[in-house]
C-alpha cells in the first residue's frame, strides 16, 4: 500500500497509464479528442434521434463537427479506433445500444476474440490479469 | 436526530436490470448473482429505513461532456428513469429528500467539499439497479434518495482518500440535521472489470475479495489504494470502486460485516456485495 504522504505530479500521473496493455485510460486529452464523436453518441438517447440515425447514419453525422477519421471509424463500428480517436465506452454504448448489441457483444468485438469465445472465458472466470497488469514489467 | 446506521456496497452492471424487467432473475445464469441479495432484501424489509444516500456514476445519461462535476448531489423532488439508448427502464421515479440533500449540500461546503448541486437529473442503471437489487420490484420505491454522483470517467477521477474523507464529512451532515430518520449510505459500481480495448473482459476474484476484506473492520488502508492499481488489477471500469471509500468512510472508524456475496460473472463484471454496520 502507497503511503499518503506526497501528492502526485500530473505528468507522472498520466505517463504511468501508458504502461498497461490493451488499455485506453480516459484522459482530458482523450476527453478533448473525442468531444464531438462522444457528444454524437450522446444524442442517440432519444427515440427521434435513434431513427434520423438509422435513416441514414452517414447524413446524420454531418451534423457533428467531427474529424473524417472518426466517422468511418463510428461507421465501421471499429471500437478499438474509436477509443484511439477519443472516444470512451459509455458514450459509444449509446451507439451499440442503438444497433441492438448487448454490452459484452459489443465489448468482445474489441478483443481478439469472437463473441462465444469472449463469452465462454467471462463464464471461466475472466481475461485473468496475470502477464496483463503491465507491458514495462511483464506480470 | 438523523443517524447513518448502514452501508450497503453493491455492483450495478446494466444487465442486472434487464434480468429483473425481463423476470430471468431466477434462471441458471442470475439465479447464482441474485440468490446473493436475498439475505439484503430481507433484512431491508425489517431495516426500513427512509433515506439512502446513493454513491454512484452517471454513464454519460445526465451528464455529457458539457459539464463533469468530480462531486454532484441531488438536491431535487424527484428523478426519472434514464434512456440510455434502449427506451428508460420501467421502474418508478426515485424521489429525493429535498431537505436532506441542501442540507447535507451546504453543511459540505462549509466543509471544505465544494460540490455541485443537482436541482433537474435522469437518474441511470448506477442509481437504478442496485435499488432493484435491494428492494426488488415494488410500485413505489420504499426510500427516499439523495444521490451522490462522482466522476469515474473522466481522468484524474477522485483519490480513494479524498473519498473516504468525503464519506466521513457526509456523516458530520447526517448527524447534524434534526429530524430523526434512519440514513443509509451505498457505494455502487465495480468490482473488477474492463469494458475496453483488447484486454477487455478482465476479473480479478483475488484482488476484488482483498478489497472486501479492507472494508470490513478498522483499518482505513483502502483509501490510500492509488489509481494505478486499480487499473492494473481490476480492468479501466474497477476505479468505480472508489465509490465504495465514500461509504465505507461514512460509516466511521470501524465497521462489521452482516452479510457478504461475491460471483463470476455478470457479463464483463464481476458483481460484489457488502452489508456493514458502524460499530463505534
Amino acid at each position: 500500500m502507497t503511503a499518503p504522504t506526497e501528492k502526485q505530479n500530473i505528468h507522472d500521473y498520466l505517463a504511468e497509464f501508458d504502461d498497461i496493455p490493451g488499455t485506453r485510460v480516459f484522459t482530458a486529452a482523450r476527453a478533448r479528442k473525442g468531444y464531438w464523436l462522444n457528444q454524437f453518441a450522446m444524442s442517440l438517447m432519444t427515440p427521434e434521434n435513434r431513427e434520423a440515425w438509422k435513416a441514414d447514419e452517414r447524413k446524420y453525422l454531418e451534423n457533428w463537427p467531427m474529424s473524417d477519421e472518426q466517422r468511418e471509424a463510428i461507421l465501421a463500428r471499429d471500437y478499438n479506433r474509436c477509443l484511439d480517436l477519443g472516444g470512451n465506452v459509455y458514450f459509444l454504448a449509446k451507439v451499440f445500444s442503438t444497433d441492438g448489441l448487448s454490452f459484452a457483444e459489443a465489448v468482445s468485438s474489441m478483443t481478439d476474440m469472437t463473441f462465444p469465445e469472449y463469452r465462454e472465458m467471462m463464464n471461466k472466470g475472466g481475461r485473468s490479469p496475470q502477464g496483463n497488469r503491465s507491458i514495462k514489467g511483464g506480470y | 436526530m438523523a443517524r447513518i446506521t448502514a452501508g450497503v456496497a453493491s455492483s450495478h452492471v446494466p444487465l442486472l436490470g434487464v434480468a429483473v424487467d425481463q423476470g430471468k432473475t431466477g434462471d441458471e445464469y442470475f439465479g447464482p448473482i441474485f440468490a446473493g441479495y436475498e439475505w439484503t432484501k430481507a433484512w431491508e424489509k425489517e431495516e426500513k429505513p427512509d433515506v439512502v444516500i446513493l454513491v454512484y456514476n452517471d454513464h454519460a445519461s445526465a451528464f455529457d461532456m458539457k459539464i463533469i462535476p468530480t462531486f454532484a448531489i441531488g438536491c431535487g423532488e424527484r428523478y426519472k428513469s434514464a434512456d440510455e439508448g434502449w427506451g428508460p427502464r420501467p421502474v418508478p421515479d426515485v424521489e429525493g429528500h429535498a431537505d436532506l440533500g441542501w442540507h447535507i449540500a451546504q453543511s459540505l461546503i462549509l466543509d471544505e467539499f465544494d460540490m455541485t448541486i443537482i436541482n433537474e437529473m435522469d437518474v441511470d442503471h448506477g442509481m437504478t439497479v442496485p435499488l432493484s437489487m435491494m428492494f426488488g420490484q415494488p410500485d413505489k420505491w420504499p426510500v427516499k434518495v439523495v444521490p451522490l454522483a462522482v466522476n469515474v470517467v473522466t481522468y484524474p477521477v477522485p483519490s480513494g482518500n479524498r473519498c473516504w474523507a468525503l464519506g466521513e464529512a457526509i456523516a458530520r451532515a447526517v448527524e447534524s440535521f434534526p429530524e430523526d430518520l434512519n440514513v443509509q449510505i451505498w457505494g455502487t459500481g465495480g468490482m473488477s472489470h474492463q469494458l475496453q480495448g483488447p484486454r477487455a473482459g478482465l476479473l480479478n476474484r483475488e484482488w476484488d475479495n482483498k478489497f472486501l476484506d479492507m472494508l470490513i473492520g478498522d483499518s482505513d488502508a483502502a483509501r490510500f489504494i492509488p489509481h494505478l492499481e486499480y487499473l492494473r488489477e481490476t480492468g479501466s471500469e474497477g476505479i468505480e470502486m472508489v465509490m465504495w471509500l465514500v461509504m465505507r468512510g461514512a460509516l466511521g472508524k470501524k465497521a462489521k460485516c452482516l452479510h457478504r456475496h461475491y460471483h463470476i460473472p455478470c457479463s464483463n463484471t464481476a458483481i460484489g456485495h457488502l452489508v456493514l454496520e458502524p460499530t463505534e
